[in-house]
């Protein structure tokens, strides 16, 4: 298996990275390198083994439903890169 | 129009706690922007979630109340996308084993229609997420008040096949969630939001021609659900007709439903789903449901609608339009009926007094039945005396109408209106004489076969109704009349 540089473009723009050819150069060889050594995992026969949903052999962990305070707006907006008096403010999204 | 509409809902309710899902931030509406949050909300390094047991418990009661099958093992998902209505980047949601699979939601009888069960795909649950608003400047307005209130995501299969069992299965739905008490289920207030995938299925040329799919949000009321489905029903079979195009030329397309203009326009296109990486969420552990767990559910689910209309039909002897009047409006309105008919023993009186009276006056008063300044052991004791002839229907009317102007009980209204139904027959035969006497021409009419027997006997009962200060009882009047003109005419 091997990533191709489309996919690795791909994955840069879901991922929000805006790369360089030379550094998609690189990435793609250095992911296909992790990617490679992931995929001796597939030497093995998992054929009757149910897939690990979780890493920590622990079920079933609930709080009770119960309402704490808020935090205060001036300290959940405290650090908004940009805000206005009660919200934070993104680059506009046009639906 | 020859064509099949075939349509699915995609329906997102809050679920009612008192916490988000998972942390102690409140869950309330209305509230000014960004000051319900807290440090899981705003998806701050280093919190982590503990799932709400009041969000799941609720999240199994609707489940198991829509028939679903509910899973052994269920576990929590990362759906990741950048999008600023999230802080974290990533939904925690569940993909690949959501908690419940399967179920239906009932279309109740309708006159024209209705009658057939909608499949579920799937029910999960999974975080709500806060709101933009598209202002000016350049910017949009993020507020996370309600980011990470529990939501459930309900998934029908497209069974739907008319835009009337698309409303009537969504209203279901809706009272349905208001009987189990799980969620308030405000289109308006967003704890109910509903999107709808529609496309046709159209004779042609000998085979059946499927229409490219179109999945329609923003639909904020039940109005503009019935209203953005009839129009994209239209929409797609018009295009049809000018490109051909069908479900293999295209990838579904979203819409939003554009009220004021009436119509769905073009929005952008979604990532597809590979694109969202789902993985398993490592931050909370996979839950396990027994089946004590799920009897201990079932135990709290009371009567369903559903259910409901059935015995409304079964023990009272209502048609399946009259239960569901007194059904479909809410808990209430279901629950004074059956008040009225354990003090009376009259659910047909019942029925037809809460449907032509109760409800109408209500509803142009504009208040609902717990504002109602008649209960239901006020209408009781009225139909009560109806019933033992006491007063006819026309005085009973009247009475009500004065127990709600004046808010004095059934008692009080007669003794001060002098109310109170003449059975007396010698009463009443002398007012058909003086009728009789005082309308020579009527008896000619009759006599002479100019006008109907019934038009006349009609006419007559008036006079009589008249004369007695519209006391008299009206089945008594019916039977001595008879009695009278057959003995006059023979």
């Amino acid at each position: 298996m091997s990533l191709s540089r489309d996919e690795v473009t791909q994955v840069a723009l879901l991922a929000r990275l805006r790369l360089e050819p030379e550094e998609l150069e690189t990435f793609t060889g250095q992911l296909n390198q992790i990617v490679e050594f992931v995929a001796q995992l597939q030497e093995l026969d998992t054929h009757d083994i149910v897939p690990l949903a979780h890493g920590v052999e622990v079920r079933n962990v609930f709080r009770e439903d119960l309402r704490g305070p808020s935090l205060p707006r001036e300290a959940a907006l405290a650090n908004a890169p940009k805000r206005n008096s009660e919200s934070f403010l993104v680059p506009a999204v046009l639906e | 129009m020859d064509y099949t509409i075939i349509i699915g809902l995609e329906v997102h309710v809050q679920l009612l706690t008192e916490s988000k899902m998972f942390s102690a931030c409140g869950t309330d509406f209305g509230l000014p922007p960004n000051t319900q949050t807290d440090p899981v909300s705003l998806g701050m390094p280093g919190t982590l979630p503990v799932m709400n047991r009041k969000a799941f418990d609720l999240a199994l009661k609707t489940a198991v109340a829509l028939g679903a099958e509910i899973a052994a093992f269920t576990k929590w998902d990362r759906k990741n996308y950048y999008y600023p209505d999230l802080p974290k980047n990533y939904q925690i949601s569940q993909y690949d084993l959501p908690f419940s699979r399967g179920g239906s939601i009932p279309i109740p009888v309708r006159k024209d229609g209705g009658g057939s069960r909608v499949r579920l795909t799937r029910v999960h649950l999974e975080e709500d997420t806060g709101k933009l608003t598209h202002g000016t400047g350049g910017f949009s307005e993020v507020d996370l008040n309600r980011a990470g209130i529990p939501l459930l995501e309900i998934v029908t299969e497209p069974d739907i096949r008319t835009v009337a069992d698309a409303k009537g299965c969504l209203e279901e739905l809706r009272l349905t969630l208001r009987y189990l008490g799980v969620s308030d289920c405000e289109m308006q207030e967003g704890s109910l939001r509903c999107d709808a995938n529609i496309n046709l299925h159209i004779p042609h040329e000998g085979r059946t021609v499927a229409t490219p799919i179109v999945e329609i949000k923003n639909l904020n009321s039940f109005r503009s659900v019935e209203r953005a489905l009839q129009y994209e029903a239209e929409r797609q079979y018009e295009k049809w007709k000018r490109d051909g195009l069908t479900i293999h030329d295209a990838h579904k397309e979203t819409r939003g439903w554009n009220d004021p203009e009436g119509v769905t326009k073009p929005q952008r296109q979604k990532e597809t789903a590979a694109d969202y990486r789902y993985f398993p969420e490592p931050d909370l552990v996979p839950v396990e449901v027994d089946e004590p767990w799920i009897a201990r559910i079932r135990a709290t689910i009371g009567e369903l609608p559903t259910e409901r209309r059935q015995r409304f039909e079964s023990d009272f002897g209502l048609s399946a339009y009259d239960a569901n009047v007194l059904v479909e409006q809410g808990e209430e309105v279901a629950d004074y009926f059956d008040a009225v008919v354990k003090a009376t023993g009259e659910a047909k009186l019942a029925s037809n007094w809460i449907q032509q009276d109760v409800l109408r006056i209500a509803k142009e008063t504009k208040v609902s039945l717990a504002e109602f300044p008649v209960g239901a052991e006020g209408l009781a004791d009225l139909i009560n005396r109806v019933k033992r002839k006491e007063l006819n229907t026309n005085q009973g009317r009247e009475v009500l109408a004065k127990m709600i102007e004046t808010g004095e009980p059934v008692d009080a209204v007669i003794a001060a209106g002098g109310y109170g139904m003449v059975s007396d027959q010698g009463e009443i035969v002398a007012a058909i004489e003086a009728a009789i006497a005082a309308n020579p021409k009527a008896m000619d009419d009759l006599k002479g076969g100019k006008k109907k027997p019934e038009a006349v006997k009609g006419f007559l009962r008036g006079q009589v109704m008249k004369q007695t200060g519209g006391k008299a009882d009206p089945a008594l009047v019916s039977e001595l009349l008879d009695a009278k003109l057959a003995e006059l005419i023979g």
